[in-house]
């Protein structure tokens, strides 16, 4: 097992009764990488997710992050990550500043950290204006921008984004996006899922879950040449439907 | 704006919306739109989260009474004559909004019940989409996937024979493939004669309508057949390729004449602010800059812009400039 991984899946599965959510996954996501993690809705990408941020144990395999092991080293690889969920990783009822301050406390950070980085975040994104104002009156795309930063305030080693475009207008997506390549650029490695196959090819390399399984892995390039598709979306289209029929994974 | 024709409204119209605004304390959710949808027609609104898309819905479908204008539907006032439209009205929310746990059959039978009619009545009807999840008919429906969920919500909507069907956001958070599938079945609705009015924040779903109105901010930018819409970009257009993706973009802003670079797939769309200027024109000079910069690598072409284009342009423009 190499030290330059950020994240590691060696066979990683878990089932719920007979069902197997994830198949005995294996990949490598080098440190500083953009990596796409794509699939059909229940193809198993939250329940890996959830794995390798050690909130579900696995049922057989292993999954290592920051080098470290996720259930043996649970505490030490929460230090070294940050997690932004599905559209519910700030709390409404509190303003843009309590809610930097609350995750900064979670995460560990002293109250002289927490007003430097809020300054500094704040200025950043532009809502020095706004510092007061409730999460619940911000626009969507702000609330992800915002929950984005929040998710980096600790300057973990690899960040993990579940769906943080879902709904959000085509500009401050493409801004979001920005965000990740910088924070790429910083050294953090950006794990992503997201819906909309324009943002596969801004990673530096995806891979397509179906049923459970990951059906393909490479830089979007690799891929498209061995599917001989014009684009991601064509990729995606071919492994999640095979026959071309109408069927759904349940 | 093409949304002027929607001025008189007309019992031949599906829809007929003038002048509605709607407030909530300050939040002007919708600030005096208008427009019309045409029998038959699948009638696109094309934007964010926010945009009004859903107060509108609401409207539409005799949920919320508008702070201003009128709206009808199949010729009726949706504030006074309210019980006639829902009848004959079907309705999709954007948030999943069926019984968790009922199974999938029960839900489409309690639905079908609450129209005084019986799933077995109304089969053929639905059976096109009803069949896909006819498989997992006993499952409770709060243990269904994303795009079976959607289908379920459809045959829901579908049930009682409206005349009419409003689908809030019905594929937000799908999949790629589940959201293909359900356009093609929409595709199928309106070749059996149903109207279709049809919210979506994917740009490229616009192109499965046959009109589609770009919203933002309570405001219509734009109503035009999707085809229209990106074909009347006012500003040269270019796709440009190359390796170091994030240094090429600042690179390609820095340029006197950018007007907004923004990644698409794995192009970037450069627009020059040279309204004159011919594409061909624009793309040797800015490939010539982008030598000077340092990647002599780079691709550059003219490219067609597509809606997402446009309503980036339209989004970006001064404060009423886009009407």
């Amino acid at each position: 097992m190499s030290d330059a991984a950020a994240i590691e899946a060696i066979g990683l599965t878990r089932r719920f009764g007979a069902f197997t959510a994830v198949d005995a996954i294996t990949f490598r996501v080098g440190r500083g990488e953009v990596f796409g993690f794509l699939g059909a809705n229940g193809a198993g990408k939250t329940t890996a997710i959830r794995m390798l941020i050690g909130v579900l144990a696995p049922t057989a395999g292993e999954a290592r992050v920051a080098g470290r092991d996720v259930y043996t080293q649970a505490e030490e690889v929460k230090r070294r990550i940050g997690y932004m969920s599905q559209r519910f990783s700030l709390y409404e009822d509190l303003t843009v500043r309590e809610n930097i301050s609350l995750y900064g406390g979670i995460y560990g950070l002293t109250d002289r950290e927490i007003d430097e980085r809020a300054d500094r975040l704040l200025e950043s994104l532009g809502f020095t204006h706004a510092a007061g104002d409730l999460v619940r009156s911000l626009p969507l795309g702000w609330r992800q921008k915002l929950a984005f930063s929040v998710a980096m305030i600790h300057q973990p080693e690899i960040v993990f984004l579940d769906e943080p475009t879902g709904g959000v207008d085509p500009i401050t997506r493409r801004q979001f996006w920005e965000m990740i390549y910088a924070a790429a650029a910083g050294g953090t490695t950006v794990f992503v899922t997201t819906h909309y196959m324009d943002e596969a090819e801004y990673c530096d390399r995806v891979s397509i879950m179906v049923a459970g399984r990951i059906a393909a892995l490479g830089t979007p390039d690799e891929l498209k040449r061995q599917f001989g598709a014009a684009s991601i979306d064509e990729v995606f289209v071919r492994l999640a439907r095979p026959e071309g029929g109408a069927k759904e994974a349940a | 704006m093409s949304a002027a024709g929607a001025r008189v409204p007309s019992t031949e119209n599906a829809v007929a919306v003038d002048g509605v605004a709607k407030a909530f304390g300050e939040v002007k959710a919708l600030d005096g739109i208008s427009f019309t949808v045409a029998p038959g027609e699948i009638f696109g609104f094309i934007g964010p989260d926010g945009a009004g898309k859903t107060t509108l819905f609401r409207i539409l479908t005799t949920l919320l009474v508008p702070d201003a204008g009128t709206a009808r539907v199949l010729g009726l006032d949706v504030v006074r004559d309210l019980w006639a439209l829902r009848r004959r009205v079907g309705y999709m929310p954007g948030r999943f909004s069926l019984y968790p746990d009922l199974s999938v059959q029960e839900n489409v039978e309690f639905f079908a019940s609450v129209f005084g009619t019986t799933l077995k009545a109304e089969y053929e009807l639905i059976a096109p989409i009803y069949r896909q999840i006819e498989p997992f008919r006993e499952r409770r429906a709060g243990a269904l996937s994303g795009g079976m969920k959607q289908k379920l919500a459809l045959c829901c909507a579908l049930v009682h024979r409206p005349d009419i069907l409003f689908l809030d956001e019905p594929t937000t958070g799908v999949d790629a493939v589940s959201r293909r599938e359900f356009w093609d079945l929409l595709g199928e609705l309106r070749t059996g004669g149903l109207t279709i009015v049809v919210s979506t924040p994917y740009m490229e779903e616009a192109g499965r309508c046959d009109r589609v109105a770009l919203i933002a901010g309570g405001r219509i930018l734009r109503i035009d057949a999707p085809g229209a819409i990106g074909a009347a970009y006012p500003l040269p257009l270019l796709a440009v390729r190359g390796p170091r993706r994030f240094e090429l973009i600042q690179a390609l802003r820095r340029h006197p004449h950018a007007r907004s670079v923004y990644p698409f797939g794995d192009e970037l769309h450069y627009t020059d602010d040279r309204e004159d200027a011919g594409a061909a024109e624009v793309a040797s000079d800015v490939t010539a800059y982008l030598a000077r910069e340092g990647f002599a690598e780079a691709r550059v072409e003219p490219a067609e812009a597509g809606i997402e284009d446009s309503f980036m342009a339209l989004m970006g423009a001064p404060e009423g400039a886009a009407a």
